[in-house]
């Protein structure tokens, strides 16, 4: 593995706070309120931002919006080009998804190769009305037609860099951080 | 033809002879002392062992019926190579040696080959199927220096019994593999810790001292000769050792892998280590090591039995029994009893030339002058590691692959005739 | 994250658990745990080993263990081929080598083996490129019926460390068996074996099992009892008398569960000799899990299928 050497912190506990407070807003007023909302995190760091949000919406619209959670591991287009592969853990979508409106959540969209991961596992789990996507961090360089509903900050990087995002929940302190290769 | 071997440690053990001295060979035999001339060979021997033609009195030479795995003519190299001038080889051919005219062709063969003394051993029933008896005074007149049914023991005491009685009338030794077909019913190694964690089945050590003890008693009742072939396991070498004691007509043999290696090498199922008998417990190699220091095993013999690598590459069941040893035996002996000092130098000759040749009854394993210039100069302190790959015989099954060994043979002279040379 | 690679299963094959350690039996088990929600799912597939190619090469029948395999690898969209020893030339006399070195040029990724005999494994694993799984060889090995078995119990009781475990039956030709002996000792449980003397191989303690002959006596506080099937021909081979008498001895029936402890599970490799292993009502009552051994069976060949295709590193990246 590269080194790689904090280069800035660009987004701080504030700014991460007002980012999810602002998306939480954008999806109560694009689906028109709460009803048939399902909100599910991508392992690792998209599933405590998919509860934080799933805390706002409650506090904003007092309803209950559940929570899942996504492991797509299964479903990676690279697994035969590594030479060893990564440990699988579990889903856990504990409620259907048929005609549910899915908001799935992320840390960094970069790629697309997650999301194109994770949205043939979400289909495996039954038929929604449709998928959102909700990402704090969008870096760019897309690899497939895949773009974000909702996204927290847009950080143009190069590919040298890497977007790190940090959480309480995970990392003990929340923070987006660009890292760099030395 | 002159030669004159200089300055080696000569060991006779017919005569307990240990020194340094120069030995003298003329017209094929060993002679008194004579001046060198130019066209004498002298052979510098300083620092290495000059000994009596080493005798194998156990080895599987395969022809007629098995030349894919050996010929009488590649076993002889092997010999050679090994360092010894002679070798007894099992009846268990295709035909069977049962009869004289396979006796006759294996001497016409050996004798073809030029290499080594080849002394044909015979069935001691007709097919060794342990029924009828073989022509037992027909073969031995054809050249047959003992009987055995190695392999495919006579389960039946009563054959065995008629057997002996025969053989006493004709002087000859019976060679007994000893295994109880019933008690080891199908094994394919070592009954213990190591068959039960491979799921292989087990040969008990009862499946040899059952048959050890019934043909001690036999030995005892007919007075006839039995030699025991290739002692593996404590109780064997205790029943030897007692009858030894009473002063019976008992002899034992003992093989380098089974003073050697134990049953853990069969582990990964290496089917390189599938003999038969199987190798044993560390108590039974530690037992053949002490039978040997103690004298009760007096000879030491390889049970050299080459398979081709085709038949050796599949599942341990089905991989036939036996390992070649003769190019390993001298490296064994010395690395793991003389350099140990469980046995002396002489005593190892002993076992090697003397020993086996007064069983067999054939006039080798003494450096006495006028006797057959049969010679096998050792070096004590050379080493190497074993690589099959260099091997003069066909077979490459040894379990012994990688080993490294120290005291080799680096002459072998057969009736004055250098047959191998380092 | 930080800190590079974390290898948890590095293996090319599973031959047996007498060589890979608990670490490596707990990361498979781990992992058998999502393969088993998979399997709960209305749609039980995922694309995981699209493309790639298992092969089940079975030179003994076995409709249960071939069946799960087909199963784990179906979930996991591997194509499988079949190779069985009534359709291929098995029956024609080609040796185990000559089959491995064809599996080699159909470029299988995975090959699954069945075999009479203890050791053929190995021998298939030293000839193939392809990550070797081992469905039983003769009385050697079982692996995944061992796993399943841990999985099972850990399922139950949460841990596996400190339980008493006790076999039951046929211990000298059970594949199972040893296969269990390693892998519950090495997860800290306490084995236990029993069955009559002439079916009880030497040397076990040496793998720290405790020998018994009598049930009543193996049975007391135990948490987990395994029994095995018992063959017929054992009696032809005069290794015991009958099955009557092996009921009488060695089967499970109320009073003697009522030695082992309370909450004891009550296990079975199958199919079951009911009546002669264990009486109807313990197999149909609530210690029984032979049932659960059976869907555990697939999640923890899916795990194994999966590790064994590439391995199973902690690793985080860019993705
Ligand atoms: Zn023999």
């Amino acid at each position: 593995m590269p080194n790689l050497k904090e280069k800035a912190r660009i987004i701080d506990k504030d700014g991460i706070r007002r980012a999810l407070t602002r998306i939480a807003h954008e999806i109560i007023e694009r689906n028109k309120g709460t009803e048939d909302l399902v909100l599910i995190g991508i392992r690792r760091r998209g599933v405590p931002l998919a509860r934080r949000l799933a805390e706002k919406i409650r506090a904003i619209e007092g309803s209950r919006v559940p929570v899942g959670i996504l492991d797509i591991t299964l479903y990676r287009d690279d697994l035969s080009t590594l030479s060893h592969q990564p440990v699988v853990r579990q889903t856990e979508v504990n409620f259907p998804i048929k005609g549910k409106k899915v908001i799935l959540v992320d840390d960094v969209l970069f790629t697309g190769r997650t999301i194109r991961a994770a949205l043939d596992a979400v289909i495996d789990l039954g038929r929604p009305r449709n998928i959102q996507l909700a990402a704090l961090i969008d870096r760019g360089h897309r690899e497939l037609p895949i773009r974000a509903d909702y996204v927290g900050k847009n950080v143009p990087t190069s590919r040298r860099e890497s977007v790190a995002v940090h959480l309480e929940e995970t990392d003990g302190v929340d923070e987006v951080v660009i890292m760099e290769k030395t | 033809m002159k030669m004159i071997i200089r300055g080696g440690r000569v060991l006779d053990p017919a005569s307990g002879r240990d020194e340094t001295a120069d030995v003298y060979i003329r017209d094929g035999l060993v002679s008194g002392p004579f001046k060198a001339d130019k066209t004498t060979r002298v052979i510098d021997a300083s620092g290495k062992i000059v000994a009596p033609g080493l005798v194998d009195m156990h080895v599987h030479l395969r022809e007629p019926g098995y030349e894919a795995k050996e010929t009488i003519a590649t076993g002889a190299a092997a010999a050679v190579r090994g360092g010894f001038t002679g070798v007894a080889c099992m009846p268990n051919t295709d035909p069977v040696a049962d009869n004289r005219f396979i006796i006759e062709f294996i001497k016409k063969r050996a004798a073809e080959a030029d290499m080594v003394n080849v002394y044909p051993v015979g069935a001691v029933t007709k097919g060794s199927r342990g029924g009828e008896m073989a022509e037992l005074a027909d073969m031995r007149d054809a050249g047959a220096v003992a009987f055995s049914d190695d392999g495919w023991p006579v389960m039946d005491a009563g054959v065995m019994r008629r057997a002996l009685q025969y053989c006493k009338m004709l002087g000859a030794v019976i060679i007994s593999h000893c295994e109880d077909k019933n008690l080891a019913a199908g094994g394919v190694m070592h009954e213990g810790y190591y068959s039960t964690i491979l799921g292989l089945k087990g040969i008990p050590a009862s499946a040899e001292e059952v048959m050890v003890a019934r043909d001690i008693i036999l030995a005892a009742e007919t007075g006839c000769p039995v030699h025991i072939a290739h002692v593996s396991t404590a109780g064997s070498v205790a029943l030897v050792r007692e009858a030894k004691k009473k002063g019976l007509p008992v002899t034992a043999e003992a093989a380098p892998h089974h003073f050697t290696l134990t049953d853990r090498a069969v582990a990964e199922y290496n089917t390189a280590a599938k003999v038969n008998p199987p190798l044993r417990g560390e108590a039974d190699v530690q037992a053949v090591r002490e039978g040997l220091a103690d004298g009760t095993v007096e000879v030491i013999a390889t049970d050299h039995a080459p398979h081709t690598v085709e038949e050796k590459n599949v599942e341990f069941d089905l991989a036939p029994f036996g390992l070649v040893g003769l190019e390993t035996a001298v490296g064994l002996v010395w690395t793991e009893l003389v350099h140990t000092g469980i046995l002396t130098p002489l005593q190892a000759v002993a076992k090697l030339s003397l020993h086996p040749a007064r069983l067999l009854g054939i006039d080798r394993g003494t450096l006495a002058e006028g006797g057959a210039a049969d010679i096998t100069v050792i070096d004590p302190e050379l080493e190497e590691t074993v690589d099959p790959q260099h091997f003069a015989g066909k077979g490459r099954n040894t379990p012994f692959a990688g080993r490294k060994l120290k005291g080799l043979p680096v002459m072998t002279i057969v009736a004055g005739k250098v047959k191998y040379e380092r | 994250m930080g800190g590079g690679i974390l290898i948890l299963f590095k293996h090319k094959d599973l031959l047996g658990l007498k060589d890979i350690t608990a670490a490596e039996i707990n990361f498979l088990l781990d992992t058998a745990v999502p393969m088993k929600e998979i399997i709960s799912r209305p749609i039980k597939k995922v694309p995981t080993l699209r493309g790639r190619t298992v092969v089940n090469l079975f030179y003994e029948n076995s409709t249960r263990t071939r069946g799960s395999f087909e199963l784990a690898a179906k979930h996991l969209s591997a194509d499988s081929i079949n190779i069985s020893s009534s359709s291929s030339s098995v029956a024609k006399g080609e040796s185990l080598y000559d089959t491995a070195r064809t599996i080699q040029s159909l470029g299988a990724d995975v090959v699954i083996l069945r075999h009479p005999m203890a050791g053929a494994a190995q021998l298939l694993a030293g000839t193939v490129e392809a990550a070797v799984i081992n469905a039983g060889d003769g009385a050697h090995e079982h692996p995944t019926q061992a796993l399943l078995d841990l999985f099972t119990v850990r399922e139950r009781r949460g841990e596996i460390a400190g339980l008493r475990v006790l076999i039951v039956g046929d211990i000298l030709h059970s594949r199972v068996a040893r296969s269990d002996i390693w892998g519950f000792t090495k997860m800290g449980a306490e084995v236990r074996v029993c069955g009559p003397p002439t079916l009880v191989p030497p040397g076990l303690e040496e793998t720290g099992a405790r020998v018994y002959y009598n049930l009543e006596e193996a049975l007391v506080d135990v948490d987990v009892v395994i029994m095995l099937r018992i063959q017929k021909e054992r009696q032809q081979q005069g290794l015991f008398p009958g099955l009557r008498e092996y009921a009488r001895l060695y089967g499970l029936n109320r009073e003697r569960l009522a030695l082992a402890r309370k909450d004891a599970l009550v296990m079975h490799p199958g199919p079951v000799n009911r009546g002669v292993e264990i009486a109807s009502d313990i197999a149909d009552g609530p210690a029984a899990v032979i049932e659960e051994q059976v869907t555990n069976g697939v999640a923890v060949r899916m795990a194994l299928l999966y590790l064994l295709t590439g391995g199973g590193d902690r690793h985080e990246n860019d993705y």
